[in-house]
């Protein structure tokens, strides 16, 4: 939950000026930002899988990175790019307003990159614009959230909801399997989103596997830690007893482990879900409720670049007998607990 | 309704900023009537709550949970029915808790300890405020639209500080004031702020010149100018109180979440707006009641609360908080009516 890098970038009196001085806040923000100086990912760590050869430049549009998880996504696409000497990666300025974004990947189009990653901010609303693109003879990558029709990308890529759900909770059914009448609580994220009723269903389904465990009480938050301290402080006001909790994303639970610290509960067993670094932080500490994380990796952003490149340069997946690249990958939502954290900690996001 | 302020007296040249006695008598009584359907409200709920969870509800964490996630927002409320009451709005509350809560963390992840994120939320808050205040009162601006362009770019500025991260606090002395052992006579200490704020934002409103400019303000900004009040300055120092009480919400909801992130505070200026609302601060200005907001934000709190107990799901949540919204204000209606 804390983690360790009090970088001291600002002095005491520009902050003190600065505050003073809110109209000249973004030169301040510029300075006093929590920038990690020195962030490794998964994207560095591997070497690119083969030679350098047909250069290819790839645009990409992602949305605009108003949390940890969309942060990474952007960071993971740009460190994979700068690992390729034969990849030029065109970013856009992010943005959650539709119109923007389309502007933006027609800038693109018209730009001629030779494929395109698109993260949409609205999968339903921009398959106009893919349509458009793959129209002009530029192959898209469809990363996380899906457009409307297959016509609209070559290659969609993108997290498994539902297998969050499903993975979390096996995982609470096989710990919990030999207690009777085990009670198991959910703080899902937020309730109008599609992906979390897939997340509710996938732990449902999961967890009608073990008669002995009775889901007992299911309240939503907003993805946010203030949500996550409020409804978890009223969730462990409502159940007095239970011996496990799934929380579906570690922003928010930040939130849910400072009320259940306040709350000066234990007796249970929590798991998270995407995969920050201060949930693996708190899972290798081993020193409080929080035993597990199911991931949604941001590394998606990484291999996204990689099918891409593949793609602009005509070739298969190193690994695969086929050709061509495939039409979807859907990652895997593997469960980080004590045993494998170390292994998946340069993913963790801030 | 009755203007609390007469109107000028322009032969003697210099006109009472208060309204004659018999006005306030029958003010006071109207009030009186007011905070009763309040309380009764807040009395029903407590029934539903203590019928339908006994042993959950009637308990004293649920009491102090409840107020304790009620201070955050009671301290934005207090000045948002200032600002109301004179007649304007700030629809950027929320925002500026964000980005006092992100600006004071990110002090926080630097070490720079309690005094350093204290008062960068305070003065984060204040100059958010001044900004409001000299928009609204010397640049002749709106308020609806000078703290709408406050909300975008200040929400802006708490996302390009962050980067989207949650900034996670780590000063222990901070922390602390959120934990059990904090609680002095088994109220947390955000409770204690909040009733602080709350008892001072009474007394400034109803007994003090302040106070009575500000109604004087809302009433009638003109009769307010004529009578000699400087309506601009009125308005620049409401801003800014307003600006402060979001800079202490930062920091309660910076104990209470232990973390600052871009999100905080979302929502929060139509949370504070409901609360004064549905309190009896009327929104055209010239009446305002500390009381009503508290016990307006403290009704939503617990319902929110008794939804969570009865594991009611957001969207049944949403559903009665609007109906209890149009309820409320509906028996304010009626008794205001009758009276």
């Amino acid at each position: 939950m804390r983690p360790t890098a009090p970088t001291p970038l600002t002095s005491r009196r520009g902050l003190l000026f600065g505050t003073a001085a809110v109209g000249a806040g973004a030169f301040l923000a510029g300075c006093t930002s929590n920038e990690p100086k020195d962030e490794k990912t998964a994207a560095e760590d591997r070497p690119a899988a083969d030679e350098p050869g047909k250069h290819v430049t790839i645009g990409f549009a992602g949305p605009q990175a108003d949390h940890g998880w969309l942060n990474a996504i952007n960071d993971n696409a740009k460190r994979r790019a700068r690992t390729y000497s034969d990849v030029t990666l065109e970013i856009t300025e992010g943005s959650n307003d539709t119109a923007a974004q389309i502007g933006q990947i027609e800038t693109l189009i018209n730009k001629k990159v030779d494929v395109l990653v698109v993260l949409p901010a609205d999968g339903k609303a921009l398959t106009q614009v893919g349509l458009k693109a793959m129209r002009a003879g530029i192959p898209v990558v469809n990363l996380d959230r899906v457009f409307n029709t297959p016509q609209a990308y070559r290659c969609w890529i993108g997290g498994d909801n539902y297998g969050m759900g499903l993975n979390a909770g096996h995982y609470i059914g096989e710990k919990l399997k030999d207690t009777p009448d085990a009670r198991v609580v959910e703080l899902a994220g937020l309730d109008n989103l599609e992906l979390t009723k897939q997340r509710t269903k996938g732990f449902d389904d999961a967890l009608k596997n073990y008669p002995n465990i009775r889901k007992v009480a299911r309240q939503a938050a907003d993805f946010t830690v203030e949500s996550g301290q409020a409804k978890m402080a009223q969730l462990l006001q409502a159940q007095r007893k239970f011996d496990a909790l799934w929380n579906h994303d570690d922003d928010q639970g930040v939130g849910a482990l400072r009320a259940v610290e306040q709350a000066g509960r234990d007796g249970f067993l929590m798991v998270g879900g995407a995969g920050a670094l201060s949930a693996f932080q708190a899972i290798e500490r081993d020193d409080g409720v929080l035993k597990a994380t199911v991931l949604y990796p941001p590394t998606m952003s990484a291999s996204a670049i990689d099918l891409a490149r593949a793609l602009g340069r005509g070739k298969g997946v190193g690994g695969m007998a086929e050709y061509e690249i495939p039409a979807s990958v859907t990652l895997y939502s593997a469960v980080v607990d004590k045993d494998n954290v170390e292994r998946y900690m340069p993913t963790g996001f801030r | 309704m009755t203007q609390p302020v007469s109107p000028p007296r322009y032969d003697s040249g210099k006109a009472p900023a208060t309204a004659p006695p018999p006005a306030w008598r029958t003010l006071a009584a109207r009030a009186d009537v007011r905070t009763l359907s309040l309380l009764g409200v807040l009395a029903v709920l407590i029934v539903i709550g203590g019928v339908t969870k006994p042993d959950e509800f009637l308990d004293t964490r649920n009491l102090q949970l409840v107020l304790t996630q009620a201070s955050v927002i009671g301290v934005v409320t207090v000045g948002m029915t200032f600002v109301i009451t004179s007649g304007g709005i700030d629809l950027s509350v929320g925002a500026i808790v964000a980005l006092a809560s992100v600006w004071a963390t990110t002090v926080a992840t630097q070490e720079y300890g309690f005094a350093g994120i204290l008062f960068t939320a305070l003065a984060v808050g204040v100059g958010c405020g001044l900004v409001n205040g000299l928009l609204v009162a010397y640049g002749r601006m709106v308020p609806f639209i000078a703290t709408l362009a406050m909300l975008a770019s200040a929400r802006g500025l708490a996302l390009q500080i962050t980067d989207g991260r949650t900034q996670i606090v780590t000063v222990d002395s901070v922390l602390s004031l959120g934990e059990r052992d904090a609680y002095v006579l088994g109220i947390p200490p955000l409770v204690l702020v909040f009733a602080v704020v709350s008892v001072i934002g009474w007394l400034v409103l109803n007994r003090t010149t302040f106070g009575r400019r500000t109604v004087a303000v809302g009433g009638n900004a003109e009769a307010a100018r004529l009578a000699g009040i400087d309506v601009r300055r009125q308005r620049l120092y409401l801003y800014l109180l307003s600006g402060l009480c979001c800079g202490i919400a930062a920091f309660l909801l910076i104990i209470l979440a232990g973390s600052g992130q871009n999100t905080n505070g979302n929502l929060y200026e139509l949370d504070a707006i409901a609360a004064a609302i549905i309190g009896g601060t009327l929104l055209s200005g010239g009446r305002g009641t500390i009381t009503g907001s508290v016990l307006g934000v403290l009704i939503f709190t617990t319902i929110t609360d008794i939804f969570a107990l009865n594991n009611l799901q957001s969207d049944v949540q949403q559903i009665a908080k609007g109906a209890i919204i149009v309820a409320a204000v509906l028996v304010q209606r009626r008794t205001a009516s009758t009276t």
